[in-house]
């Protein structure tokens, strides 16, 4: 046996330069260069610290959901339902704030409801194996008809200052953080260390790649999901606290359509609709590249529904380029070898 | 009891029955010729998106896009009533068509083409198609007095009590059901969603098949476009925001299964009726809209569980009829 062979590691092939180039986060991270040189070109006041600060409030909160869809997404679930349970967060938050809660209360309510909701779909997803995407567009429904029939046409926003702070002022004097920013962040190492360098992490793609085999290997497939949805209930409770507390008030249609911008952060960030493959770190990126191009393109006057277009076929292009240059890269190949 | 889950069709038409005999009790006028009528015209075209959305369905897919689809062809046909008033209604008609069935070939091709998964597509194309309203029309809209009479008064011919959009529907309705039900390319669909692996092992052309669905869908959300803004008399970008929800819903209410290869066209259609009878009865019963959402959203998870239950109990049944000719063969 030569020397070289026993360092060889046999499920691993040979490092190719093609292979990094089309690596999804690569093309990500070229996607996002190209983003930020465009929008420097674009807008004098796009590279101003304050501008930018002010950009991420706008999309950190979708990015914390994203985070905890990207999860369920890998484990071939999907959560239809988080704007909703935005709306009923929300909506359980004024009503205690009109009972006279305080700013702390008016937290730990959020994250119960989320949680309770999250919960909810977890026990109809995992525990009765329904389709998880018929469920949450059932909840979706059903949470947001909630806080519809209580609210009618009314708004709540007698919010205490202090909650609203949470969501209007810096977190940090110097640079200028927002607390949706900082919370995404700090969310994001820990997602991504857990995904990533934990042997649950691994689980998580064992359950995506094959759910019955990770069940038969031990893995607790159902207990994962449950845990999973519980989770991203909880992460909506927080984006809801941050949203209430940013715009300071509850109307029923709060956060209406994030969810489909939350999916799209997921599968733009590399994220399998199959299941089994995708990374935080690709999510992270694409968080970046939305929320630039959507802020880049508002700093140029271009109205909200010509900027929803531009990212529909961003997000249908950066899917089917890469597909279409492997088929070209494979053709290659396979002509050169022949 | 097992005869009525086993019939799903059968359990729900009764359920709808038992619904309207009852607002009927509280509210009679509810159950008058003339209601009903409203009701089916009122209906009429979420009957034919449910029925497209299901031979997408049936493919494993999901057809995200057809609301915007609906909003941009129905906005383009409207446009080109307000430059041209007085071309044939069926000149309208066919560019809301076209337009869809266009919109669809984006779709399609893409899905059966490249191969990128049907949420994902439907997804971005709903934002795209939506947003060109927008680019298009730049942000104004058409309204009804600029639409000409002859585009906005064909869905309101009244033939026999119900307006023209209801007979559109109802022979719709008819040639879906012998397409899916008697010919090749309809049975395929099924065994397409039943084990794409196998069908493709029988020849099936699965690109084919997934590219007819998504045109299908297409031309009825184009032909849609067209009858919901001749009907409501206003074409802007926010029309029918969120309806491709209330199709899927109508779809799983009818027993139309999201895994793909079940749903029969009745199924669909009394899905359909039933959401169509919840919206007209709310303000007969003097409840406020704002419970009809919660309500929906109550009524899909209750018909998700029951068509799990259903699934479940076919897939037992099959093992002992199997068994016992097994037997009788010996």
């Amino acid at each position: 046996m030569s020397e070289r062979a026993r360092f060889e590691i046999a499920d691993q092939p040979p490092w190719r330069m093609s292979d990094f180039l089309l690596r999804w986060e690569t093309v990500l991270f070229a996607l996002l260069v190209v983003v930020i040189i465009g929008d420097t070109f674009l807008s004098p006041y796009f590279l101003d610290i304050d501008n930018l600060s002010d950009a991420t409030a706008n999309f950190s909160e979708k990015a914390i959901i994203a985070l905890g869809m990207a999860l369920l997404i890998l484990v071939r679930e999907i959560d239809l339902s988080v704007a909703a349970i935005i709306a009923l967060c929300s909506l359980a938050m004024g009503l205690a704030a009109q009972a006279g809660a305080g700013a702390a209360s008016l937290v730990v309510i959020g994250l119960a409801v989320g949680a309770v909701c999250g919960a909810f779909n977890g026990v109809l997803v995992a525990r009765l194996g329904l389709p998880s995407i018929v469920v949450t567009i059932g909840t979706m429904s059903l949470f947001r008809g909630i806080a519809q029939v209580v609210l009618g046409d009314q708004a709540i926003s007698e919010y205490p200052p202090q909650f609203e702070s949470l969501g209007q002022d810096y977190f940090i004097k110097w640079p200028p953080l927002h607390l949706s920013f900082l919370l995404f962040v700090i969310f994001a190492i820990v997602f991504a260390l857990a995904l990533h360098r934990t042997a649950g992490g691994r689980k998580l793609y064992a359950i995506g790649a094959n759910p019955i085999a990770a069940r038969f290997s031990g893995i607790p497939v159902d207990r994962i999901k449950l845990g999973l949805f519980v989770l991203t209930g909880v992460l909506s409770g927080i984006a809801a606290v941050l949203l209430t507390a940013r715009v300071g008030s509850t109307r029923p249609n709060i956060a209406l359509g994030w969810e489909l911008e939350v999916v799209t952060m997921v599968i733009l960030g590399g994220v399998s609709i199959a299941g089994g493959s995708g990374t935080i770190p690709g999510v992270v990126i694409a968080v970046f590249v939305l929320g630039l191009v959507t802020f880049g393109l508002s700093l140029i006057n271009v109205p909200g529904i010509v900027i929803s277009v531009i990212l529909g076929f961003l997000l249908i292009g950066s899917i089917t380029l890469p597909i279409l240059g492997r088929k070209f890269v494979t053709s290659l190949r396979s002509r050169r070898e022949a | 009891m097992s005869l009525l889950l086993r019939h799903r069709e059968l359990a729900l038409g009764l359920i709808i029955a038992a619904m309207v005999a009852g607002i009927g009790l509280y509210a009679p006028a509810f159950i008058s010729a003339a209601n009903i009528a409203t009701v089916l015209n009122d209906t009429s075209i979420l009957f034919m998106l449910v029925l497209a959305q299901m031979i997408v369905i049936l493919t494993r897919g999901i057809d995200l896009s057809v609301a915007a689809n609906l909003a941009l062809s129905g906005m383009i046909s409207a446009s080109l009533a307000q430059h041209f008033p007085h071309l044939p209604v069926i000149a309208y008609i066919a560019t809301g068509v076209a337009v869809g069935l266009a919109l669809g070939l984006f779709n399609g091709g893409l899905i059966a083409g490249v191969g990128i998964p049907p949420i994902v597509v439907t997804l971005g194309t709903l934002a795209i198609f939506r947003g060109l309203i927008v680019v298009y029309g730049g942000g104004s809209q058409v309204n009804a007095s600029e639409m000409g009479d002859v585009f906005q008064n064909f869905p309101n011919l009244t033939v026999l009590g119900l307006d023209a959009v209801f007979w559109i529907a109802a022979p719709l309705a008819i040639a879906f059901a012998l397409f899916l039900n008697f010919t090749r390319t309809g049975r395929n669909f099924y065994a397409l969603g039943g084990n794409p692996l196998a069908a493709r092992y029988c020849g099936i052309n699965i690109g084919r098949q997934l590219l007819l669905a998504y045109l299908v869908s297409g031309a009825v959300s184009g032909l849609c476009g067209y009858l919901w803004v001749a009907r409501y008399g206003v074409a802007y970008s926010e029309i029918a925001s969120g309806y491709e929800l209330t199709v899927i819903a109508a779809c799983v209410i009818g027993g139309v299964s999201i895994a793909g290869g079940v749903g029969t066209v009745p199924g669909a259609l009394l899905g359909a009726l039933f959401l169509g009878v919840i919206v007209n009865a709310l303000p007969v019963m003097q409840v406020t809209p704002f419970w009809q959402m919660a309500i929906s959203g109550a009524v899909i998870l209750a018909a998700v569980v029951v068509n799990a239950r259903v699934e479940r109990r076919g897939g037992k049944l099959i093992l002992p009829e199997a068994r016992r000719s097994a037997g009788a063969a010996k």
